[in-house]
């Protein structure tokens, strides 16, 4: 395995690119926003090259739509694009999530509200990972932190998304989109699973295959709004992940996602330096949430805080998780400015010591 | 003509029997004329009497039996009355958000280059909320047939204003009749498309007489072979329409085809490739 690595420097965007051919994407529908263009450029550069379709559509909207007409047709599909263009996908996404169609997306976050700034943010959390769209329904949702996860996350995306028949989204943001790092791309097996459902002609030997998401009798649409439930059920038991450092003796605890994670890393070693017992809980999955174990954490901790790119969105998650057992405290910054190390240690120590 | 005109033409129309007294069986003295498509499920079409969806879908049955591409095909059913149209049409089909049919479509026939794909979109979801997917669908000339049923109304949601109805029109949301002053002018489709490269094949029919329907059929069958080619897109709009709403009876309705719908939107080929061109297509498709 080893001696067939391929190691490359490479943007976060391109990773995600290079990584979507690599996991046997058939095709990717996608309109150009900043700051996640390159994919698409990457795309239109490579595939052409090697196998797959890739179309520039005339707009979010019609990219989401193009994804579920090829998802339903069996396809493996990707598209992206930032938070204005995503925000444009969530009726699209609303329809693959009721029709349950496997997909993968990716939200290279950006300030807003509204037009915003082509800086980063992870102001898109809610957005993301309570649905989104309208009507009930969750997207399973992955959340990078270096460039190489932008090309792993890509390869267990698709399995996600074939395994439950649900969209999954790379939530992630400018930075980590526009930044180069190193990546290595393993040689995989590709597993494609087998896709009866899909519409792909209606042989002899089946009924005809209907992708729809129109239920208009209620006990029909109670029926499928109950098998989604179960099916996040079951994506909530046995997709969790994140990651923890210097968890085992920690008095507080640090919760961020993406780049905001790569920064408390580093604050929880500026901490430790100054005598803090501080861990970091890094969530991979965003939705399903690592919330039984921040709450089993919860148990020897003092109190706990996020630091986030937003205006505090997911420490109502992590409030939730802890039942009310410790303090959370919130800490971030918005508009594109990323916080400094530094800066969520002051925050931390302060937050210490009101609580102490 | 008046209603009793027309009526007087098929005199046995207050004598028609809908259900066979003999059910299923067929006398063996009795000579088969007509049955219903293969293609087309039991489930009995919900639209109102006198509907030219009807009469459309019975037609696509007829057209996917008689090229025998049941197997091939896979259809986009759209937002609108015939949101329903995939409980009729035994084949693959999808269901597209309002007005997103052709670009479901595209993502279909991209994966799937060699099947038979088509939407079937009503008024408001082509021309309104996905003008911006039907041009652009037809600008890459996707090889796709669109059948584009105009009834100048908004059936689905009873009977408002669509861009298709009519100058003066009444409707729920121009109950003084479409002010074209207000609200613009109802949209030509077939003429606005037309000019696009991809547009391959660009023809507007009407189901309103026997006559009509035939030619209708054939424009269908056209739609459908020439997705082969892969020369662009085939747009088919079938002047319909919506006795229900536009407060008609049937015949009423027909009837108002005839004298308003038509002025304005005139029967006919807009677009269509030469018989050269098609010939020359066809041995290329042979030589394959």
């Amino acid at each position: 395995m080893e001696n067939k690595e391929d190691i490359r420097l490479m943007k976060g965007n391109e990773a995600f690119a290079e990584a979507g051919i690599q996991a046997g994407c058939d095709a990717y529908f996608g309109y150009p926003i900043t700051p996640q263009s390159e994919v698409l450029e990457y795309l239109s550069r490579e595939v052409p090259k090697r196998s797959g379709v890739v179309l520039q559509a005339e707009s979010e909207v019609a990219a989401i739509n193009m994804i579920y007409g090829a998802a339903g047709a069996g396809a493996r599909v990707m598209t992206s694009s930032s938070s204005p263009g995503i925000s444009l996908m969530q009726e699209g996404l609303s329809y693959i999530a009721a029709a349950e169609l496997p997909c993968l997306l990716l939200n290279i976050n950006r300030g807003g509200p509204g037009l915003g700034t082509i800086q980063p943010s992870q102001g898109d959390y809610f957005q993301a990972t309570k649905g989104g769209g309208h009507g009930d329904y969750y997207l399973i949702v992955l959340a990078p932190s270096s460039v190489q996860e932008m090309a792993d996350f890509v390869f267990l995306g698709f399995e996600l998304a074939d395994k439950y028949r649900n969209p999954v989204m790379m939530l992630s943001d400018g930075a980590i989109g526009q930044m180069m790092e190193k990546v290595i791309f393993r040689k995989r097996d590709v597993k494609k699973i087998k896709k009866p459902w899909a519409t792909t002609g209606k042989t002899k030997d089946r009924a005809r295959n209907i992708i729809t998401s129109l239920f208009i009798k209620p006990e029909k649409m109670e029926e499928v709004n109950n098998k989604l439930k179960e099916k996040y059920e079951e994506i909530n038991k046995n997709e969790v992940r994140y990651q923890e450092i210097l968890t085992e003796d920690a008095e507080y605890l640090l919760v961020a996602y993406g780049l905001s994670a790569r920064i408390s890393h580093k604050t929880v070693e500026l901490a430790r330096e100054q005598g803090y017992k501080v861990g970091l809980l890094r969530p991979i999955t965003l939705y399903p949430f690592p919330s039984k174990r921040i709450y089993e954490l919860s148990q020897n901790l003092k109190g706990a805080m996020t630091l986030e790119m937003n205006s505090g969105q997911m420490v109502e998650d992590v409030r939730l998780a802890v039942e009310g057992k410790i303090p959370v405290h919130y800490y971030g910054r918005m508009g594109g400015i990323i916080p400094s190390p530094d800066e969520a240690l002051e925050q931390l120590e302060i937050f210490i010591k009101q609580n102490n | 003509m008046s209603d009793k005109d027309l009526l007087s033409k098929d005199k046995n129309i207050e004598e028609m029997v809908l259900e066979s007294p003999q059910g299923d069986k067929i006398p063996e003295d009795y000579q088969l004329v007509y049955e219903k498509p293969t293609t087309l499920t039991d489930t009995r079409f919900h639209y109102c009497p006198g509907c030219g969806h009807s009469t459309v879908h019975k037609l696509l049955g007829e057209v996917f039996q008689e090229l025998d591409i049941q197997e091939n095909t896979i259809g986009v059913a759209p937002v609108g009355c015939s949101v329903f149209a995939y409980d009729y049409l035994d084949i693959d089909m999808q269901e597209a958000a309002h007005g997103r049919a052709t670009a479901v479509a595209t993502g279909i026939k991209r994966m799937l280059p060699d099947k038979y794909v088509f939407t079937y979109q009503g008024d408001g979801d082509l021309a309104a909320i996905g003008t911006a997917e039907t041009i652009h669908t037809i600008n890459r000339g996707e090889a796709i047939l669109i059948v584009f049923i105009n009834n100048a109304v908004y059936g689905m949601t009873s009977g408002q204003m669509a861009p298709t109805t009519l100058p003066g029109m009444k409707t729920t949301t121009s109950p003084y009749g479409r002010d074209i002053s207000l609200v613009g002018s109802p949209m030509k489709m077939c003429e606005l498309i037309a000019p696009l490269p991809g547009a391959f094949y660009v023809t507007r029919q009407s189901v309103h007489t026997a006559g009509n329907v035939r030619k209708t059929k054939k424009a269908l069958i056209n739609g459908f072979k020439y997705q082969k080619y892969r020369k662009g897109t085939s747009f088919v709009e079938i002047i319909s329409n919506c006795p229900s709403n536009w407060k008609m009876t049937p015949l009423q309705s027909n009837k108002f085809i005839e004298t308003d719908m038509l002025e304005y939107y005139p029967l006919g080929d807009v677009k269509v490739p030469s018989r050269e061109e098609i010939k020359e297509l066809d041995a290329k498709e042979g030589n394959k």
